[in-house]
Parts: structure tokens; sequence; C-alpha cells
């Protein structure tokens, strides 16, 4: 790595909520040198893998480089002229409902305001939403049922001061790695600090906690019922507290009368997380994806903010209900109103205060007087040719809605789809009439706030390439465009904050919690320099916590408990689909791997869709290891490689929802979840649909290496971008007859040298193409899975590689195996072989002799299974 | 008293049988050596160098005069053996009769000669002996001088080849699609012509002999072909194949198929006869690689002197070299049910191997340009050993089965 440059620039990094700092220098190669913010609170110069790898996702590889009409390059002019006359046309033809924006957590704050100003203001709609209902719109709604506004009452400081920390529906290890990490150096200088995970799967997250609680999927609601009537039980009800909160008695009674047989946990299990709780006074307890993505998210979350609020455990040092996000910006579209159902700043579209209000601010000409509709009723609409105009912003629906195969058709049907993005490479982008390059994340100046509340700059560091422009740019020029100039007439993000920032001192003046006004009067210099700072920004207060003071931004000011019961997943199991599917992220890739898919390292780790199923049903279903999976649901099929693992409970199956028709086509898991969701906060429940699964009856397996990206004409394959170029797993049913045809075909190269090992009695079959020398591709088939060594094989595009046909490494070059640690790039046989030959057995002696989980620490966890799996067999023998 | 043996046919075999009876039984047999050839044991896989111009004549002599004499071995050189009268145990050369108590037939093969118009011109030779071999060298010594082969295996590349080093203008001619078409398949075929073409060699596939064409001395002066060309030649060479010198053995009442039937223990069916070499079937198989003949000629050492000693028709490997081009072949590679083949096959490199399986262990392999590992293949055939395990890296040789095993796809998280 090269030193850090003097004049680095500091930045947000655009992964998941935490919100962490980065030092960016470009490197003179169009690439980026990555640190870590050492001043940046969120991360104190921590960065997990994603992060460090970042200068690995800016080439211009793939690159939307200018403005496409029907596949053809044109102008900005045209383009938008175009996306605004079919706006105006359709609006005027059929209603401002006709229309709809679907945006992303990956907008900056910026670019959102002026997304939803013009839908909400100008359009007169509210369709506009946001990838954030994916992600917690439940946490949203159970916020504003509990606290009367979205609203995180702590900081991340909590997690250094709580004595106990309960992760649920969270695998905070990978998806949040960072805090994760934090956690562990938290429990380092006070081993006192516990940590429980409730979770149905034994995940990354577990390894180093006190007590793994493996629920029933969806039965959150019954857990934190027991610990409420557990907590009313023992008398801990904080009866001072009590008198700032409403509906007590009616919640205690609910939770009273759920049965907690249904979380299939034992009673001494129950017990000692109960105990546990109620005997911990500093307990933060973080919920994410696992409690928001249900069908009673909703409840989920107001079943554990009614155990903060009966103990008063809230918005104090070391405690509290706390939500993290999974999007850099979820939280600032949350408070700048990008959901259908908020008008911004908190502001409730549904009051007519606050709707003239903020229309008298922006002096708009309409304003919707009811919510719009949420991402699945959206597409459920644009299927129906009720939207007959959208436009989607930074975000994939096509693979990472529920229904995805349906909400793919209801797209490719619909008569105007415009598109922004940084690449037409996504199954989104590909089904666009209008393709508009828009600046991709180290392009882009704006602001981002984080699951504690900090709004951060994010910083140009590159400039825009090829006609690539800002998306705030974009929706303004298209505003000016349908007429409403004046409103539109934006030089920068500094002058849309400025206005935001006012904006928000209107809802101060509601009451409202969400105050930024103090920062209205930046100045651009002052906005350049913008620190890191936690709203609320105001006359009145300055960052904290909230709720503490047992002031609430209810009707009557106090919190409310809700009385909520246990209700099992809409999706009910049957003998066809016998299993319960959830879906979920890998520690290295992120959505829809636009960006993560870019960089070698981050692929390394799991380069390929898989599905976790137990040993006993995957016994009972005749799938063996690395086994391919035909998974079935009501709505969609999939095919994925079989992780065997009991980190899965028995009669449930868990896929990575990453994986997309431009990597793995078979693998978009979302095509097989319900379209069900939580009639409160619309989120879809992504975690417990049904599923049946059966052997792949692959008739040959392969594995492709080459310098350049492929695509295969088979029932399944999957794509991985390495240092030399690709590789990929691949399968069909029906082998063709000649694979040196077919291998020339897959590669496209019908000039080079081949080289062939054909064993067609048993199916074998590799081949290799070369290029003065260098290798250029090679194609390993079988009929079993290949058994190649894949992770030295992928070094060997474009060099000399005579023998790459053997599948193996020279006796001389070690195979480092499977990379678990992608800051530094080091492989599980090498780690193996410092356990076994150097005898280092611990995770600290590993990271001192090969640095391997010395950075971002999301590998340790892993590390120390290896250790733990040779100690094992030493045992063993 | 020492038994009287008579040996028919000098051959490799027999130098061999010779050897071992001299080494570990001297004076037990009163030996008498026919030999039609005028000369006694010389190694006769060394031709092709001595055709090449690597070797000399004497150089490749096994056996000389002087072994003969300090072994008491009588040699009738030159003289051929009419007719044996196995019920009088009676052999009659051509000069005389010769009584044995032991009689060894090892008049091993003749070189298939085709039945064309001209076949018996001068000029038209085969590839068998010194006497052959010297012809083809005279040949060299003439301007522009001009040879035809007909036959593109081994024997006939070799001869191509031998002559070609020495500057005569060659065409081999073959009737099969590809050269070698009984241990080759079309690529490795390929890279082996255009190899053979490199060096001057004019290769015709595919081609059906007519007549053989006598010029204004008598001699052969070309070669017909039926698609109406005409090969010039100033020497024509049949290398199209060997049969079983068997005519001495059937005449006299011994049972013969395609060779002289033998036991185990070189047996023929007529009691104190015994066959060897080349010109023997054991169990079905005939014989044309040194290998097995060695092992026959121990056997029948111990079998002479009744001892037990069983022969075992093992697979047997050739290293083949034709100028440059490294060939490999071991085992069987008829096509038969049951029968797989893994190739490989790299072009730019001029490489090509096929292994040849059945049952799950390796019964064949031919490789063409890296031969590196041939005894290896030929260890695995030999030892019969099960290859399955490694059936998918075999082909590459034994540095790719130390390596440890690669995983099969991991998932791992």
């Amino acid at each position: 790595m090269k030193a850090p440059q003097s004049c680095a620039i500091r930045s947000t990094c655009p992964y998941c909520g935490v919100g962490c700092g980065v030092l960016l220098s470009p490197d003179r190669e169009g690439g980026l040198d990555v640190r870590g913010d050492k001043s940046h609170p969120a991360n104190f110069g921590r960065l997990c893998s994603k992060g460090t790898a970042l200068g690995e996702t800016v080439s211009l590889d793939g690159r939307l480089l200018a403005p496409r009409v029907h596949g053809e390059e044109t102008d900005w002019d045209s383009a938008l002229d175009l996306v605004a006359r079919r706006f105006s046309e359709t609006i005027a033809a059929h209603g401002p409902d006709s229309v709809a924006f679907y945006v992303s957590g990956q907008l900056l704050t910026e670019d959102y305001y002026v997304a939803n100003k013009l839908m909400k203001g100008f359009i007169g709609s509210a369709n506009i939403d946001t990838n954030s209902r994916l992600c917690m719109a439940s946490t949203v709604a159970g916020h504003k049922r509990a606290f009367g506004t979205d609203t995180v009452p702590g900081t991340y400081e909590d997690l250094d001061e709580a004595d106990l920390i309960v992760l649920t529906g969270s695998n905070l290890a990978w998806c949040h790695p960072v805090l994760y990490q934090r956690i562990l150096a938290t429990r380092k200088k006070r081993p006192e600090q516990k940590l429980v995970v409730i979770d149905p799967r034994r995940t990354a997250s577990c390894d180093l906690a006190d007590l793994h609680l493996p629920v029933k999927p969806g039965s959150d609601v019954a857990l934190f019922n027991g610990l409420l009537a557990e907590i009313a039980r023992r008398g801990l009800i904080d009866a001072t507290f009590a008198t700032n909160v409403s509906g007590l008695e009616e919640a205690i009674a609910s939770a009273r009368a759920d049965d907690l047989s249904v979380t299939g946990l034992s009673d001494d299990t129950l017990s000692e997380f109960y105990d546990l709780w109620c005997t911990t006074e500093k307990v933060v307890t973080i919920f994410s994806q696992g409690v928001n993505q249900s069908s009673s998210g909703t409840d989920k979350v107001n079943a554990i903010t009614n155990c903060h609020l009966a103990t008063g455990r809230i918005g104090r040092p070391g405690l509290g209900p706390f939500s993290v996000t999974g999007q850099p910006n979820a939280m600032g579209g949350r408070e700048v109103g990008g959901l259908a159902n908020m008008l911004a700043c908190h502001l409730d579209i549904e009051n007519v205060d606050h709707r003239k209000a903020v229309g008298d601010f922006w002096s708009a000409p309409v304003m919707p007087e009811q919510a719009g509709l949420k991402a699945v009723d959206m597409f459920r609409a644009v299927g129906e040719g009720r939207i007959k105009a959208l436009w989607v912003l930074h975000t994939n629906p096509a693979v990472s809605m529920p229904d995805a195969d349906k909400v793919r058709e209801a797209i490719a049907g619909c008569e105007f789809v415009v598109v922004s993005d940084i690449t037409g490479a996504t199954d989104t982008a590909r089904l666009a009439h209008v393709l508009l390059p828009a600046t991709g994340w180290g392009e882009k100046s704006g602001t981002v706030t984080n699951s504690d509340r900090i709004i951060s700059r994010q910083r140009i560091v590159l400039p825009a390439p090829g006609e690539a422009r800002p998306d705030w740019w974009q929706l303004a020029e298209v505003g000016r465009l349908m007429g409403y100039g004046a409103a539109f007439d934006y030089e920068s993000p500094a002058e849309i904050f400025r206005e935001y920032a006012a904006l928000s001192g209107i809802a101060g003046g509601f009451g409202k919690d969400f105050d930024i006004s103090g920062l209205k009067d930046l100045t651009d210099a002052e906005y350049d320099a913008l620190e890191p700072t936690r709203w609320p920004v105001s006359d009145g207060k300055q960052g904290g916590r909230f709720f503490a003071d047992g002031r609430f931004f209810t009707p009557d000011g106090k919190g409310r408990m809700l009385p909520v019961s246990w209700k099992p997943p809409v999706a009910k199991l049957e003998p066809r689909y016998p299993f319960r599917l959830n879906t979920g992220r890998v520690r290295d890739q992120w959505h829809t791997m636009t960006r993560t898919a870019r960089a070698p390292r981050l692929n390394a780790h799991l380069g390929e869709p898989f599905i976790e199923i137990h040993p006993d049903d995957a016994a009972a279903k005749g799938i063996g290891p690395t086994a391919l999976v035909e998974i079935t649901s009501p709505h969609g099929k999939a095919i994925l490689r079989a992780m065997i693992t009991d980190r899965i409970a028995p009669g449930e199956i868990f896929a990575p929802m990453h994986w997309t028709g431009e990597n793995a086509p078979a693998a978009r898991i979302d095509a097989l979840v319900a379209p069900v969701i939580d009639p409160v906060s619309g989120q879809p429940e992504s975690k417990a649909s049904v599923a049946g699964i059966a052997p792949f009856a692959a008739a040959w397996y392969g594995f492709a290496i080459s310098q350049t990206p492929v695509k295969a004409n088979t029932e399944y394959w999957a794509l991985a971008k390495t240092h030399a170029g690709y590789r990929m797993e691949l399968a069909g049913r029906e082998a063709p007859e000649d694979w040196v045809a077919e291998a020339r075909g897959l590669f496209d190269l019908p000039a080079a040298d081949v080289q062939t090992m054909l064993d067609p009695a048993k199916g074998t079959a590799r081949i290799a193409f070369h290029k003065d020398g260098a290798l250029q591709a090679a194609l390993f088939v079988s009929r079993q899975p290949v058994a190649v060594m894949r992770d030295y094989l992928t070094h060997l595009p474009g060099q000399e590689a005579p023998m790459v046909l053997s599948g193996k490494s020279p006796a001389d070059q070690p195979d480092p195996g499977p990379v678990l640690c992608s800051c530094f790039n080091v492989g599980v046989n090498t780690i193996l072989s410092a356990i076994e030959t150097r005898g280092l057995m611990t995770v600290e002696a590993i990271g001192e002799a090969l640095q391997a989980g010395t950075n971002c620490g999301s590998c340790r966890p892993e590390i120390a299974a290896l250790i733990e799996r040779v100690q094992a067999q030493e045992a063993a023998e | 008293m020492a038994e009287r043996l008579v040996i028919i046919g000098a051959g490799m075999a027999t130098g061999r049988l010779l050897d071992h009876l001299v080494a570990e039984c001297p004076g037990a047999f009163d030996i008498t050596l026919f030999n039609a050839e005028p000369r006694g044991t010389y190694n006769r896989l060394m031709l092709s160098p001595v055709l090449a111009g690597e070797l000399s004549y004497d150089e490749i002599i096994t056996h000389d005069a002087g072994w003969y004499t300090r072994h008491g071995v009588i040699c009738r050189f030159g003289e051929r053996v009419a007719r044996i009268d196995p019920a009088r145990r009676v052999v009659f050369g051509e000069q005389g009769e010769v009584p044995y108590d032991k009689l060894v037939i090892a008049t091993g093969s003749s070189p298939f000669i085709l039945p064309l118009p001209g076949h018996d011109l001068p000029g038209v030779i085969a590839y068998r002996d010194l006497e052959d071999t010297e012809e083809m060298i005279r040949l060299a010594a003439k301007p522009q001088g001009r040879a035809v082969i007909i036959g593109g295996g081994l024997l006939g590349l070799e001869a191509a080849a031998g002559m070609a080093a020495r500057g005569t203008h060659v065409t081999v001619v073959h009737l099969n699609d590809h050269l070698m078409d009984r241990q080759l398949d079309g690529p490795a075929a390929a890279l082996l012509q255009e190899a053979l073409e490199a060096r001057g060699i004019e290769v015709i596939c595919g081609a059906n002999s007519k007549e053989i064409i006598a010029g204004d001395d008598g001699r052969v002066r070309a070669l017909l072909l039926e698609d109406g060309r005409m090969l010039y030649c100033d020497l024509l060479v049949m290398a199209v194949g060997i049969r079983p010198s068997i005519a001495l053995a059937r005449e006299c009442g011994i049972e013969t198929g395609r060779g002289i039937l033998v036991d185990d223990r070189m047996r023929t069916t007529a009691p104190g006869v015994f066959a060897l070499g080349e010109c023997v079937e054991h169990d079905g198989a005939v014989f044309g690689l040194v290998a097995p003949l060695f092992d026959q000629a121990r056997v029948l050492a111990q079998t002479l002197r009744d001892l037990p000693a069983t022969f075992v028709n093992k697979d047997v490997s050739t290293k083949l070299k034709v100028t440059g081009c490294d060939l490999f072949s071991a085992g069987d590679f008829r096509e038969a049910e049951g029968r797989e083949c893994i190739t490989y096959s790299d072009p730019q490199a001029a490489i090509y191997k096929r292994l040849v399986i059945e049952g799950g262990r390796l019964v064949g392999a031919v490789m063409y340009g890296d031969t590196d590992d041939g005894g290896w293949f030929f260890n695995l055939i030999r030892d019969g050993a099960d290859i399955s395990a490694m059936r998918d890296t075999l082909i590459f040789g034994p540095a790719y089965q130390d390596a440890p095993e690669a995983p099969a796809l991991e998932v791992m998280a």
C-alpha cells in the first residue's frame, strides 16, 4: 500500500448505514487509495473489507458514459426533453398518480430532496418511494408509533457503555462490521460486557457471543413479549418513567397472552436471556433487517421498544433500542421525505398544516393529500398499467423486490421507463427506454445521514467521467423542462442543502425533532468544510440523545407502548414448500453487486451464490456437498450451490440476496420471495418465504476462467471478477456434443490457439485458449462438481500457463485456497498451513504472522473457526 | 551326455535364448544354429539408426563369430531348412540333415508383400534385414534418388526418415486416412505428418496402390495409384506389415494358427519341438515387439532344462523416435466395447496424448511430442493399477498426482 497523501479528501463510505469516514487519495491510474478517517466519530479510522476495497470499484469498466434513448447514445438535451415530455404528457392524460419515482438509499440527501420536491410539490403525487422500504420501513413505522417520530434515540457511544448488547435480526459481524468490531474492542477492555444474538441462523455474529437464541423465524414478537411479561412479573417497570408512557397495561396484557413456545427456544434459554436483560440496566437492543423485513416487522420493533419504554431504558448513555440501517443514506432518505408516506423533515402528508407549510415553503402548485404507493404496491401498479411512466434512480428493483420476476415483467411492460445509474448493465437498466448516466460515489458532492444521526459530507474526489451528471442536476433539469423553472434553479448541492435546512426549521416550528435549521446559512465554503454533525442542529438543541426526558413527539407527548401479538409469517408451509426461506447479505457483497462485484478481492470470499441447508435436510433430499440445488416457491425458482451447514436449523434455508441477471441469472432469489408486506410499514417479508428444494439434475458442471467477462447460455452460471479476469461456475441439464466448439462460443475466441483434455466416457472436458503464449480462457467440465484448484487457476489468465488443464498448481506453487481475509488477500490454505506447521493457535498469532484479520477484523470469527477445526481434528487423531 | 539342440533362426529371440543357456547351463546342450540370413544375431531394432547413418552395422551385432566359437555353437548361416521330421527328430538343411533331441523353431516373421502387379520387380524391397537397409543406403548415393514407401506405419516411417536424412526424396503412401493408424488417431497423426513434411518427406494418405511400373532397365520405375497418380521412384519399399513364418512348422504337422501354437512353456504340439519369437502364437496373441520375445526366451531356457517356468504375455511399451518426433506407445490400442479414451491435445506445442482405459485401469497409452511420462504410464499398464481416483489428472503425468487433492468447490463462510 502506498502512503496516504497529505491532501487526502475526507468523505463517507457508500455502503452500509454505519457511515464510516474515509480518506481518499486518487492514485495516478484512475484508482483510489482508501483509508479510514481516524477523526470520524462513526469509525475512528476503522473500515470493513468492503470499505477497504472501495479503490477497486471506481474503474470505468462498464460505466455508462452518455445518455441513451432506446439503446442509442444521445445528448443530454434530447434525453431530458424526452423524459420531461413523456412525464408531462402522461400526467396530463392520466393524472399525477400515473407516474412514479423509485429511488434509493444510495442517493445523497440533496438528490433526495430534489426528487421529493419534484414529485410531491410539483407533479402533485406522493408516488415516490425508496428501496429503504425494503430495508427499514418497519423501523420507521415502529418508531413513529412508539415515539411519534422516526428517530433513533441513542448514539454509537452507547455501544461502548452498554453492559449488555442484544443483536436481534442483525448479523452485525458481516453487515455492519465496524460496529461489531467496536463491540469486540469494548469487550476486550470490559470483558464483563455481554453479547446476546437472536437469530434463526448461527451467524458469524454468534461466534463470540455469550448466548445465541436460535429463534423460529418471525417469532421475535413472542420473544420480546415474553421479556415484557417477565419485566412486569419481576416488578421492573420504571414507575417514574411510566408516567411519560401510554399503553403500558394493554401492552403487558398482550405480552402475557403470547405463547412462548412459538419461539422454539427452551425454557432455560429463555430464562437465561430474560434474566440477563432484566438484571442489566445498560442494555442496547440492536435490530436490523431480521426484524424489519417481516409481515409483523412494525410489531417486532414495538415489542422491542415496549421493553425499553417499560423499563425507562431509553435515551441515556449505554442503553436503548437501536436500529441500524442498511444503506449509507437510508436515514437521510427518511429525514428528507424519500418514503411515499412522509412529507419532508419528519412532516406528515396527511397533516393539513404540515402540507400547507411545505407547499408554501416550496411555492408548490399542488400537494398530494395522501400517501403515495409504497414499493410493492408501486410495482404492482406498474404491472397493472396504472403507472405509465417510471423513473428509477440508483436501485435495481428487477432484482431486489420480492416476486422479482414479476417486477421485472412489470417494468418491461411499462410504457416509459427512465433509469439513472452508473452502469447500463443491471437487470433494471436493461429494461429502460431512457438511460441517464449518473455520477458515482467518488464523483458526487452532498450529505448523508448514518444510523446514529450523524450528517457527513460526501465529497468529490474523482472527475465525472464522460457525460455523467449528478442526480440532483438530472432531477432539477427535468423539473425546469416540465415548467417549474424557479423552483429547481439550483446551482449546487450546497444551495439545495441550505433550502432543506431552512425547511427543517419549519418542521422544528411544528415541534418536530428533525431540525437542522442551524445549518441553513452555511456558506458554500462552510458546507464544503462541514464536519460530521449529529442532528438536531438548531437554536434549541444540538445532537445528543432523545427521550430520556420523557418527552415524545406523539400528540399527547407520551411514549407509546403497543399491545402487540405474535403472528406467524404470512406464507404457509405446505408439502410442496416445506422449507422456510430466509434471505440476507454476505460479508463482502453489497446489494445487487453493481459496485462490490467490481472488486476482485471482495469476490474471493464467497464468489458464488449459495443456499445454506441443514445436513439432515440435505441428506433427506439427497443433496451432496457442493451440489446444485433447485429451489422453488409459489413465485419463482432458483438454482444455487449447496452449503450444507448446521449453522441453519432443520426446515430452514438461507440464500444471499445479491446475485443478479448480470452475474448469476438462476440466483435471483427475490424471484422466490412472496410480495407479502407488513400492513403498517409496507415492508416486504423477505425472510420468511416458503420453498421446496431438490437436487438440480445437472448433466454437467463447469468451471471457467477468462480474461474478459463471459455470459453463458445454460441453466446455471455464476460469474465473478478476479484480479486476472473472471471466474465462472456453470452447470446444465444437457451436455453439448462438441465441448471445444461450445467453449469457443462461450469465450468468443474464434481464432485462439486451443488446448484440450477430453475424456468423453467420463464426461470430462478441459479446454484452454491461448494467444501469443498467454492464457485467454479455460473451461473445465465434469459430470460431478468440478474438482480443480480454483484459487490457483484464477491467477492464470494473461500468463503463460501451459499446464493449466491439469487444474492443479505445480508442487512448488502452493494453492492459497479461497480468500478468507479480503483486506490482505490471505487464503484459507495459507492460514491452515500456518496453524498446522507453525502452531499458531490464536487469531492474534495468525494476524501477527500473516496480517490476516488485522484490518477490518470481519474475518476474525472465521479464522477462529479454522483454528477450532484444526484443534478438533488433532483431538480426534 | 549333452543333449542335441537344434535352433532354426538366429534373430533377437534366439540371441537371448543362447545367452540364457550359456549362462545358466553351459555345456548342457550341443547346439546347432540354422539361419537363412548369412549372419548371426544383431539388434534388428537398430537398423533404423544404421539406415540414418547414426550407427554402423558392426555396432549393432550382438553375437559375433567369436561368440559362437567360444560357446561351441555350430553355425549353419545362410543355409535354409527345408523340412522337419518330428517323428524321427531330424531337421533337413540344404546341406544335410541334423538329428536333434530338442528343436527350437525361431523362424521369426516375414514382411508382407502386397500382390500388386510388379511386386517382384528388382528394386521392390521390404524393410526387414541388413540387405534391405544396405539397398536403401546405396540409393542415397544416387543424385536425385527417389524412393516410395508403401505403408505409413512405424517401420515405413523409420525407413522414410532414415532415407530422407540421407538426402533421398521420399514419398510415403498410406492406405488409411492417417499415418500410424494402429497407434495414433487423427490429431496425433496430423502432428506427425506435419513434422515429417517439415523434414521434406512427402506423405499421401488414403492412397490405394494399383500397380508397380517397370522402367526400361527392368527395375522399378514408378508406383501407380488408383487415382491415376504416378509416383516415380528408384526404390519401392513395402512396409505394410509382417506375418509369422510358420510354413516349416505347418508342413510337418505342427499345429498353427496365425503363428505356431505354443503353450505357456513354449512347447508346440510336437514332442520335443519348441517355438520362440515372432513366429509363435500364444493364447491368441502374436508378437512384434522385443520385450515379450525376451520373456519367451527366458521361459524357454528353463523349459529346455525341464525346469518349470511360465510365459505370461504382458503389455509392453515402445518409445520411438522418428527423426526427432517423440512417440511413445504402450499397451493395447484396439477399440473395443468397454474401452474409453482420454485425449490431450496441444497443437501449438505439437503435443498429443491418448490414454485407453478399460475397467478403471489403463490398458494403453500413446504420446506424441512429450513422452517424458511414458515410463510411468507403462508401469500403470503393467501393474494394472486402478486409476479411477486420478483419472481427471492422469494424462498430466506423475507430477500432477502427488499434489494435494484439489478440493471440489468448497463454498465457505
